[in-house]
């Protein structure tokens, strides 16, 4: 990390620790090290491994590709892809496709805001759910649709909602319970 | 012996991975050694989870919405015991459905393994690519396509044979090959359907049209939200170079090709190629104005050839056929199959390709079986955020790029979401400004600024709060924005509004004269109210408002106190004796 544009003591964190906090996006700055317009995928990695891009690993990110930390910041916040904030254990994603909205899309999202008392974006306080309305996740006919984590659920009603919810925080409850 | 299940990403939505599980669980139990294989997705989408049972001369049955217990039966009862199972097989009406479809594009989806380069090359794959590489010059290649009148199917309809033309006569040593795989129209997924189902036929068109320009680089440039399709065209990309298809030489002929991916993430406008080049390179996809066209300027300021998925796929066809063959079928002006995403209020929601020239009314009726739960139909949404709503008098339109845009919707990539009396239609144009307004890229004033004051326009409107001039305000932004917009994008954003104003001027009189929403869909527009004779006074409505709207003793006839009311519609929901009314 090329250190020698800060002062010591100037407040970044860049000096604070010795070991490199990003050790494991070395081998992803080094493969695309030499190829040009890769800012997107070393960003896409970098969320990969980390769950979101804080401030300090996209300043990293600018540091090692050179890049200016404006642009970086400019290229992450432009893509929906890109999170910027640390997200909750089990990430709901509601579909806001055309189908979706057609077959009462706004229903299911309502009653995943008022189970989970989040809204769009947030994460609950017992970080266990993050709310994200995404595009068109594809699977129309199944429509209305949510995908939470790799799972998908289709023809979806409020009760149906609750339930799903209820069941992956009882299952997470005895999992933990079982540690 | 062997079964075959679909697992497209939809067909996994609808359980496909949990059906193998159940299948593989009870073969060991039963000792059975049958193989069970992978296939995509044959578009009969309603039909999911669908398992193909094939017996030792190959004879194949279909069974649909497979369950983990019709597993089961399909095992003890099918295989082991021989019986039919008819009420589990397809029935002879969805086979029809497939069956006036003409499948180009979709000729292997759902029939053969994508995984495996092998099935692909016993369909003749390749055999094209071979022909154009080895027999016909770079110009036979270009006429051969302009014979055919293949058009691009990403929703502009350019000619395909001009921009290869272009990208070939273009000077310099060093071109590209880019394919447009970041649909992302809302309610449109042909194009990952294609990658999951036949990712060998898109390698083999972008190789036919590489070579037509002197290529030899290609990127295919996919969405972020289809890994499944990543996954599956990265493999057939890995077999297509160990098998020579892709690398250096191919086919002996000195010519090298290669192909790689690069995954979007996440932006709409990058659809619009010069906003594709810009995200390529790694910067915001935003565009810029033409010319130069990417044909002359296009990925690092070199020649650039950009078509979509369901073009480049329509490619080895038209080689192996014959152009004259491909231009047999359809119209005048638009020739060959288009496929379509149907979905929304139909019965029969999927892929479906077809030959240009039927008319709406074939599509909706004839294959997808027609609206959902005896509704009536009300406009069939075309062409996404850029296009528009086709209503009931125009569904004698042929589908013909000339004739869809007459009516004001555009051909559009393949979306087609049908919509019955329940969906309101300035509701409609509001959800795609809500759309256009987040995804303007923010370049062009009348586009951001523009696209977000008719937004406010709409919600208003659809909130009861819509006043006298607010229909013609909106037309008047239309146009301005239409003009203002450099890109595409703000071009049609307007377009959504502009149809539904066209054909559905008396729901936005409703909303904002009479403040009714007629299909009871804007919620602040509608009243509920309790109807004396049909209340029984159970109490439940009562129970679950959660405003303590709702009074009454029990057994006698309750009643909603408006100033209350939140017009949630849980008392409608709750009631069993049709006693809550909505107006």
């Amino acid at each position: 990390m090329s250190h020698e544009t800060h002062e010591h003591g100037c407040g970044c964190g860049c000096h604070d620790e010795k070991t490199n906090p990003y050790e494991e996006l070395t081998p992803v700055l080094e493969k695309y090290a030499d190829v040009p317009g890769s800012l997107i995928t070393v960003l896409q990695k970098a969320q990969e491994i980390y769950g979101f891009l804080s401030f300090d690993l996209m300043r990293t990110i600018a540091l090692e590709t050179d890049i200016s930390i404006a642009k970086v910041y400019g290229v992450a916040t432009f893509y929906t892809q890109f999170r910027f904030e640390p997200i909750g254990k089990y990430l709901v994603m509601l579909c806001q496709g055309t189908a979706c909205h057609v077959n009462g899309s706004e229903r299911v999202e309502e009653v995943v805001m008022e189970t989970l008392n989040i809204k769009e974006g947030e994460t609950t306080a017992d970080g266990l759910f993050t709310l994200n309305n995404v595009a068109c996740l594809g699977c129309c006919s199944l429509s209305p649709v949510m995908m939470v984590n790799d799972t998908t659920y289709g023809q979806l009603t409020p009760d149906k909602v609750k339930n799903i919810l209820a069941e992956i925080k009882e299952k997470n409850h005895s999992q933990e319970g079982q540690k | 012996m062997k079964i075959v299940i679909g697992k497209g990403s939809c067909g996994i939505a609808a359980g496909a991975n949990k059906i193998q599980r159940a299948f593989e669980e009870i073969f060991s139990v039963k000792g059975l050694d049958i193989p069970i294989e992978t296939t995509g997705c044959i578009g009969a989408c309603f039909l999911e989870p669908i398992v193909d049972v094939f017996d030792d001369a190959g004879n194949k049955i279909t069974f649909v919405n497979v369950t983990t217990d019709n597993a089961r039966e399909i095992v003890e009862q099918h295989i082991v015991e021989k019986q039919a199972l008819k009420d589990l097989q397809i029935t002879e009406a969805d086979m029809t459905m497939i069956g006036k479809q003409k499948r180009i594009v979709l000729k292997n989806s759902g029939i053969i393994n994508p995984e495996q380069i092998e099935d692909y090359l016993a369909v003749d794959g390749y055999a094209a690519a071979k022909k154009c590489l080895t027999e016909l010059t770079p110009e036979e290649i270009i006429d051969t396509v302009k014979i055919a009148g293949l058009k691009g199917r990403g929703g502009a309809g350019f000619p395909t044979w001009f921009k290869w033309n272009a990208a070939y006569k273009s000077p310099g040593a060093v071109k590209y090959m880019v394919c447009n795989a970041d649909e992302g129209d809302p309610g449109a997924f042909m194009d990952r359907s294609v990658l999951e189902s036949d990712p060998h036929a898109l390698i083999e068109g972008m190789l036919i049209g590489a070579r037509a320009i002197g290529a030899n680089e290609g990127v295919v440039y996919v969405r972020a939200e289809y890994p499944l399709a990543i996954v599956r065209l990265q493999n057939a990309i890995d077999q297509a170079r160990e098998s020579g298809y892709l690398g250096k030489n191919i086919f002996n002929t000195g010519f090298d090709f290669d192909l790689r991916i690069k995954a979007g993430a996440g932006a709409f406008v990058c659809g619009e190629e010069t906003a594709l080049i810009a995200s390529l390179e790694g910067e915001r996809g935003m565009p810029r104005l033409k010319p130069p066209f990417p044909a002359q300027k296009g990925y690092w300021n070199k020649p650039t050839n950009i078509n979509n998925v369901e073009t480049f796929a329509n490619v080895p066809w038209i080689f192996r056929n014959g152009g004259e063959a491909y231009a047999a079928i359809g119209t005048k002006d638009s020739k060959g199959t288009k496929v379509f995403a149907l979905t929304g209020k139909i019965a029969h929601g999927g892929l479906v390709e077809i030959p240009m020239g039927l008319t709406l009314r074939d599509v909706i009726y004839d294959i997808g079986g027609g609206i959902k739960n005896n509704k009536e139909f009300k406009a069939v949404q075309m062409g996404g955020p850029s296009g528009g709503c086709v209503p009931d008098s125009l569904l004698d339109t042929l589908i013909d790029y000339g004739e869809i845009t007459r009516t004001g919707a555009i051909m559009g990539s393949g979306g087609m979401v049908v919509m019955d009396e329940t969906t309101c239609m300035v509701d409609m144009a509001r959800f795609f400004l809500d759309f256009t307004c987040k995804e303007s890229c923010g370049k062009c004033t009348y586009c951001r600024v523009g696209t977000k004051r008719m937004l406010e326009i709409l919600t208003r409107i659809t909130k009861g709060l819509g006043v006298d001039g607010d229909i013609e305000l909106l037309e008047e932004l239309c146009y301005k924005i239409k003009e203002g917009s450099m890109c595409g994008l703000g071009q049609t954003a307007p377009n959504p509004i502009l149809t539904t104003i066209k054909y559905f001027r008396n729901e936005y009189e409703d909303h904002i004269y009479n403040k009714k929403c007629t299909a009871r869909s804007c919620k602040a527009l509608l009243t509920y109210a309790i109807s004396e004779d049909n209340c029984i006074g159970c109490g439940s409505c009562k129970k679950k408002c959660p405003v303590q709207a709702i009074d009454g003793e029990k057994k006698k006839v309750h009643k909603i106190n408006q100033d209350l009311c939140i017009k949630c519609g849980k008392c409608f929901s709750v009631c069993k004796f049709e006693a809550v009314l909505v107006d």
